[in-house]
């Protein structure tokens, strides 16, 4: 049986409909993620995994029991808010304190749990400090402590690192991993950002207006996206519109509008015809130079419009046929060489027949 | 230049506060003045407040006017907080106007209006349950004010993340809201005390015949004219005024320095 089941729930607010027949189910020790644009409507599902709102449709079920009507104080887990939520008036060891004071802990129970929380987070010497005394990042970590402390069922994060900057950020996001194995809890984490999404969680749940698009582990979204929407949202993705001109079993014949023949592979019955997307991730793009050999089957002559050396990678923007740009990343790997074409040399685009996805409308 | 434009905002700051201060510091000085006019210096005394100490009518005032501010004071607190924690939290259209307009309307107009209400509508007679309940009125939408102003600074999500963590809806209140407006309950009732002790013209109209307080106390006397047993009742309520401004201060720190 799944740890937390979100069945068919849909939310209303007036006329707008935030959440629309999402059904989720999350196992024991999962680091869970929703993913989505802000507005989207998974901070609403959270908000109603915790108490704060109720489903206008469905139910959310924790261990096989309904929640519905629990109220938040009575649901066995906790929120990590996005602002932090820390209490002004506490100390750090007051605040962990908190939700132990609330469960009926005996004294010396707390105290022990405190300290051992503060361990974990790294914060043994801050336990007589208050909120306003601390770094982002520390009340970042006592927030993370107050929510673990009691062992809750599932610890909810809500845009936890959205206030950090760039380089705590990452630095945070591999103390949550490390820290979620540590505990055995199952984490579910709601954020916008892809990134962060691939990097931290077994599974994704990517969500657009209230519905989920796809949910798959980081590598499935990644190489399988469901969508045209799934493909643009987590990374880049080159999107060429095609027709389809021939299937059989896997291999997939597509045309490209002032381009030609593309070969892809697919494994599902696709009716020759059917109009939809070819999405190609940059870094599966290979550009030669125009002298040089390439025997991969697609292949297309174009001219490097933009060039972005970025270090270990240059980014490509090369102009084919149809007038359509697309974007190629190479690895600077070859030894004294740091770009191997410049702006305004013609070019040969070429990728694996299984490179890419064929995204029906 | 800039010493010039030190002198003059110099100049006007000191002449402000003269302004200000010359006044209450005359009061004080002719309280210990040992002579029956308000007129020259004569001599240090302190039989002004020993004839104060003995003067019935005066120290009756007083104890109604100590008894009337306490009780309305605390009174008020507490409705004013539930005012300004409900006008926070639920956000009713109608409850701000309500509470606010008794604070925006002239003080004469509450008076009479007030007096009758307590004489024609409720038939009551007018006496120290009317002065109380004036008083409350009055005081209500400056306690909801600062309390709602207190909670508007304040991170919506702390009371969630209490909520969440496990505390009931009273533990939430008891252990996070309530510290958390204390400046604001302390600062309220403070305000609401002052209010009360000094307030002359609703009181006038709602005090009936029976029950006199300080101020009305101190008009009657001054009838006649200032005598130094006005001058040294008047220095005692500044130096309980300031005793509790300090008080206040130790208390609720950030209700004087403006820190959040």
């Amino acid at each position: 049986m799944a740890l937390l089941e979100i069945r068919k729930v849909t939310r209303r607010f007036g006329a707008l409909e935030a959440v629309k027949d999402v059904s989720i189910s999350i196992e024991q020790g999962e680091f869970f993620t929703l993913l989505g644009p802000s507005g989207c409507g998974k901070t609403t599902i959270l908000r109603m995994i915790a108490g704060f709102d109720e489903p206008d449709e469905g139910e959310i079920l924790l261990d096989g029991k309904s929640l519905a009507g629990v109220p938040p104080e009575k649901r066995p887990l906790h929120t990590v808010f996005q602002s932090y939520a820390l209490f002004p008036h506490m100390t750090v060891a007051g605040n962990i304190a908190f939700p132990l004071e609330m469960a009926g802990k005996s004294a010396l129970e707390i105290r022990r749990r405190v300290a051992e929380t503060l361990a974990l987070v790294h914060l043994e010497d801050k336990a007589d400090s208050f909120p306003h005394e601390l770094s982002g990042g520390q009340k970042q970590r006592v927030a993370l402590a107050r929510g673990l402390v009691n062992k809750p069922r599932l610890l909810l994060l809500d845009e936890p690192l959205g206030a950090l900057d760039a380089k705590l950020r990452v630095e945070m996001q591999i103390e949550l991993i490390a820290l979620q194995r540590e505990v055995d809890i199952t984490f579910i984490f709601v954020t916008h950002s892809q990134q962060e999404a691939l990097a931290l969680s077994h599974r994704i749940a990517v969500i657009k207006d209230g519905r989920v698009e796809q949910c798959d582990e980081p590598d499935q979204l990644y190489t399988q996206p469901a969508n045209r929407f799934v493909a643009d949202f987590i990374g880049k993705i080159n999107m060429l519109e095609v027709e389809v001109t021939s299937s059989s079993k896997v291999l997939l014949g597509l045309r490209a509008e002032g381009l030609g023949d593309i070969a892809a592979t697919d494994p599902r019955p696709i009716a020759v015809g059917e109009r939809g997307a070819f999405a190609l991730r940059p870094e599966l793009i290979r550009v030669f130079g125009h002298r040089e050999s390439a025997d991969l089957k697609n292949r297309f002559e174009g001219v490097v419009r933009e060039l972005l050396y970025l270090g270990d990678v240059t980014l490509y923007k090369v102009e084919l046929a149809n007038g359509r740009v697309i974007e190629a990343l190479m690895p600077n790997a070859a030894p004294g060489r740091a770009k191997f074409h410049e702006v305004g040399d013609v070019v040969t685009v070429c990728w694996r027949h299984d490179a890419g996805v064929y995204l029906r409308n | 230049m800039k010493t010039k434009a030190h002198f003059w905002l110099w100049t006007a700051s000191l002449a402000t506060y003269a302004f200000l201060y010359i006044p209450l510091a005359v009061v004080v000085l002719f309280s210990f003045n040992d002579s029956v006019l308000n007129a020259e210096w004569v001599g240090f005394t302190t039989r002004w407040y020993v004839k104060l100490l003995h003067d019935d009518d005066m120290l009756h005032a007083a104890a109604n006017s100590l008894m009337i501010a306490l009780v309305s004071s605390s009174v008020s607190t507490l409705l004013g907080a539930m005012a300004g924690l409900s006008m926070h939290r639920y956000r009713p259209r109608w409850l701000p106007f309500l509470v606010l307009t008794p604070v925006a309307m002239p003080e004469i107009l509450l008076g009479v209006s007030l007096l009758l209400f307590f004489r024609q509508v409720l038939d009551l007679s007018l006496g120290l349950f009317s002065i109380l309940a004036a008083h409350i009125t009055f005081s209500i939408g400056f306690v909801a004010v600062i309390v709602r102003a207190r909670l508007a600074g304040m991170d919506e999500s702390i009371f969630e993340a209490a909520r969440d963590l496990g505390a009931t809806p009273w533990a939430t209140f008891r252990r996070v809201t309530l510290p958390l407006i204390m400046p604001a309950l302390v600062a309220g009732f403070l305000m609401a005390f002052t209010l009360s002790i000094d307030d002359f013209v609703i009181t006038f109209f709602v005090a009936g015949v029976g029950v006199n307080t300080l101020p009305l106390q101190i008009y009657s006397m001054i009838k006649v004219a200032v005598t130094p047993e006005v001058n040294a009742i008047s220095t005692l309520l500044m130096a309980l005024t300031l005793t509790l401004i300090l008080v206040a201060s130790r208390f609720a720190p950030d209700v004087l320095k403006g820190r959040s």
